[in-house]
């Protein structure tokens, strides 16, 4: 075997030569799935059209002639097409996954802690709730919210006033709706200027602390900023004699409550359902997460001064975030695509509008359905994008 | 049911993409093949289509499937139902889950055509109603501005709701829902003021009710419905097959053939639509690939159009409609039964 060594590497044919082989067969690959998705596709166009079905997008322009409850973009039976219900569909689930995941993470993160908590009651409880709720399909618990506890409400009629202008009822939530006249978009600008100059404090103050020590109340005066600046100009505007704002408050119309803004009972049983279920798992993600980080990290820390609240905050969370961050991402994933078990309690979200009544209306299964996994997986894709970025800020810099 | 339609529509999809044309002419073969018709039924609306408690399937629509098998193998029970909700309905046609429809479809312009379907017949005359709690004190669908109305997806009656509010200027809160079933569920607890569908319909879905005699049906109709069966377009012997067995139930109406005097009729009859009917003169049944007996067992097996209608969905059955529009043209009605000659 030693004269192996020896020898001059064999000029072998390129036949041979493990990379072209490598650059050959993903070719070859390549070439078979194209060829496969191009007859694929080919293909459907025949058959659909010798089934006289019709093919192609150009129902997205049609008129699409149903009303939808809950939209965020004009939208009327009249005047929209099936493009137009699409956007409403989707802008109905990218809400209700917005919300759900902020619900969620805070629940997780509520729940995951006090599961480690040394208080027996509250560690219990906190079990408690992921055992359950974890164990339940989501199916059946998105029905019990909407059917068993929302459905139970009492009638329009007889709404309770939670307060002056707030009425629950079996519709949903009432409640008065801010008017802004066109002034108001200075609120708006106050708004912003109080956003932007809240994180520039923010960061002088970080700055600061890692310099010299000195902490400074950064929470209180952001708060101060975002909501006194707007309160501000609001004043400011009032007292120059205007009103730029003004409150259209529900009223109790023949059959409902009608002006204000509402919040549905079927989205509300949505992201109620989503959150609770969702933030089970984010729970045992987080727990999973600090108990990664090793117990001489708190002796240290404590042996440092600093109090258990301290501890978690500064210490425990962002070294556990790297193991929590991964797996929250699949979560988020998975509570935004969960979202199209809407269609069980007639939210209209994308698979509710597009998958169910345009599909119907239009009879385009094919396009629709493909345009429908489009979306869902551009959803998921911006997701895992963001929540990667992050991932890679927290990560551990090896210096 | 979400699951079947992802499923179907998924299926469809692959289908269409990965398969040749299926010849459109043989859907009868395929059903003699297998050895039993396939009828895309209603998930559940008693009168119409139903399962009882042990399972059998009854109704005025599942009455014309065990008719349509009664016609290829002279047997009512050789047929399966597949329950169809009404979003799910064309897409399982389509894909060839089942052979034909039997479950109050709308005939539309859109449907007949960009859809690839067929509507060889239409055995229910229909329009769309409003019903509402009697508490409400509500008299006409005209005093509805600013309701909630519960509406099942997928149906002419959505699309219909909002011409109506348009057309009349009024206000609405439109809740849709996939089921049947949950719209009127969601109905009953009063997260609607109103439910909507097919006349026929509520009063079928009023029956759901735990007390029926507190909804009241309000008087407007405020479309047409023309209901039948749907096949899938292009099968044109198969559409003959449907289109004749409901015109073969009418004539027997006409002519007074039920199923209890269907034999001794044959028998005896000198009348010549008769003896055509029942296949004692002429070979009706050949001509759509049947046999000649075909309309004679289905009227001694199942009844006439009259006899189907009475013990489903009439005046003595607990949906308790009237004949209306559906009465035979001599009674003034629009059901009318081609000459079979
Ligand atoms: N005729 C209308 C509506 C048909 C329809 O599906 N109606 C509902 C309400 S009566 C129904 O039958 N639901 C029972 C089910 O989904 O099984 C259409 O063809 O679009």
């Amino acid at each position: 075997m030693a004269s192996v060594v020896d020898q001059a590497p064999p000029r072998a044919s390129l036949i041979y030569d493990p990379r072209v082989r490598g650059f050959f067969f993903q070719g070859v690959l390549v070439l078979l799935i194209g060829w496969m998705a191009y007859e694929a596709v080919t293909n459907a166009v025949e058959n659909l059209r010798a089934a006289r079905i019709a093919s192609g997008f150009g129902f997205l322009g049609q008129p699409a002639g149903f009303d939808i409850n809950q939209t965020f973009i004009e939208y009327s039976a009249a005047a929209s097409t099936y493009g137009d219900a699409l956007v409403v569909g989707l802008l109905n689930t990218l809400l209700v996954a917005a919300i759900g995941i902020v619900l969620a993470t805070i629940i997780g993160f509520a729940a995951g802690i006090a599961r480690l908590s040394k208080n027996w009651i509250l560690a219990k409880v906190a079990s408690a709730y992921v055992e359950i709720i974890r164990n339940l399909p989501l199916l059946l618990q998105l029905l019990f919210w909407y059917n068993a506890v929302l459905s139970t409400l009492p009638s329009a009629r007889d709404a309770i006033e939670l307060a002056p202008g707030f009425y629950l009822s079996v519709r949903g939530l009432s409640l008065p709706a801010a008017v802004f006249d066109g002034r108001a978009i200075l609120i708006l600008i106050a708004f912003g200027v109080g956003i932007v100059v809240s994180l520039l404090v923010r960061r002088w103050a970080k700055a600061r602390q890692a310099a010299t020590g000195e902490q400074f109340p950064i929470g209180l005066t952001m708060l101060g900023l975002v909501v006194g600046l707007p309160v501000l100009a609001w004043l400011l505007l009032t007292l120059s004699g205007g009103t730029p704002v003004t409150f259209d408050v529900p009223q109790q119309g023949r059959f409902n409550l009608t002006g204000g803004s509402q919040l549905f009972p079927e989205f509300v049983a949505l992201v109620l359902g989503l959150a609770i279920y969702t933030g089970a798992f984010i729970a045992e993600v987080v727990r999973a997460g600090i108990l990664a980080v090793s117990r001489g990290q708190t002796e240290a820390a404590s042996s440092l001064g600093l109090k258990p609240g301290q501890t978690m905050r500064f210490v425990i969370i962002p070294q556990a975030m790297r193991v929590i961050v991964p797996p929250l991402t699949s979560q988020y994933l998975n509570l935004t695509k969960n979202s199209s078990l809407a269609v069980a309690i007639g939210y209209p979200d994308l698979v509710q509008v597009f998958m169910g009544t345009v599909l119907n209306q239009t009879g385009q299964a094919v396009e629709v359905v493909a345009i429908t996994m489009a979306v869902y997986l551009i959803i998921s894709l911006v997701t895992s994008f963001f929540m990667n970025m992050y991932n890679r800020r927290i990560a551990l810099v090896e210096r | 049911m979400k699951k079947a339609l992802t499923t179907i529509a998924f299926g469809l999809a692959a289908g269409v993409a990965f398969t040749g044309v299926a010849a459109a002419q043989e859907t009868l073969q395929q059903i003699r093949d297998r050895g039993q018709l396939i009828c895309g039924s209603n998930t559940g609306l008693s009168g119409f289509g139903v399962p009882d408690a042990q399972g059998n399937w009854t109704g005025f629509d599942v009455e014309y499937c065990r008719a349509l098998a009664v016609a290829i193998f002279d047997d009512p029970n050789a047929v399966s139902f597949i329950p169809l909700s009404a979003k799910d309905r064309f897409t399982a046609l389509q894909a060839g889950e089942v052979d034909v429809l039997f479950r109050n479809s709308t005939s539309t312009m859109s449907r007949d055509t960009s859809l690839g379907l067929d509507f060889p017949a239409i055995n229910y005359y229909d329009g769309q109603g409003f019903m509402v709690n009697a508490s409400l004190g509500v008299t006409s669908a005209l005093e509805l501005d600013g309701a909630s109305v519960c509406v099942q997806q997928g149906t002419t009656t959505e699309l219909n709701l909002a011409d109506f509010f348009r057309r009349n200027n009024m206000d609405y809160e439109p809740v849709t829902f996939a089921q049947s079933v949950e719209a009127v569920e969601a109905y009953l607890s009063g997260r609607c003021d109103a439910f909507t569908t097919d006349a026929s319909g509520l009063a079928s879905e009023r029956l759901r009710a735990p007390t029926p005699g507190d909804h009241v049906i309000l008087p407007e109709i405020i479309s047409k419905e023309p209901l039948g069966p749907v096949v899938r377009h292009g099968d044109n012997n198969w559409a003959d097959i449907v289109r004749w067995l409901h015109y073969a139930m009418l004539e027997a109406e006409e002519y007074g053939v039920t199923s209890a005097n269907a034999q001794e009729l044959r028998d005896t009859s000198e009348a010549p639509g008769i003896r055509r009917l029942l296949g004692v003169e002429g070979n009706f049944g050949e001509m759509i690939g049947l046999d000649n007996n075909w309309s004679f067992n289905v009227i001694s097996k199942i009844g006439n159009y009259g006899e189907v209608f009475d013990r489903n969905i009439g005046e003595g059955s607990p949906v308790g409609l009237s004949r209306g529009l559906n009465a035979l043209y001599t009674d003034g009605g629009l059901q009318y039964g081609h000459p079979i000659r």
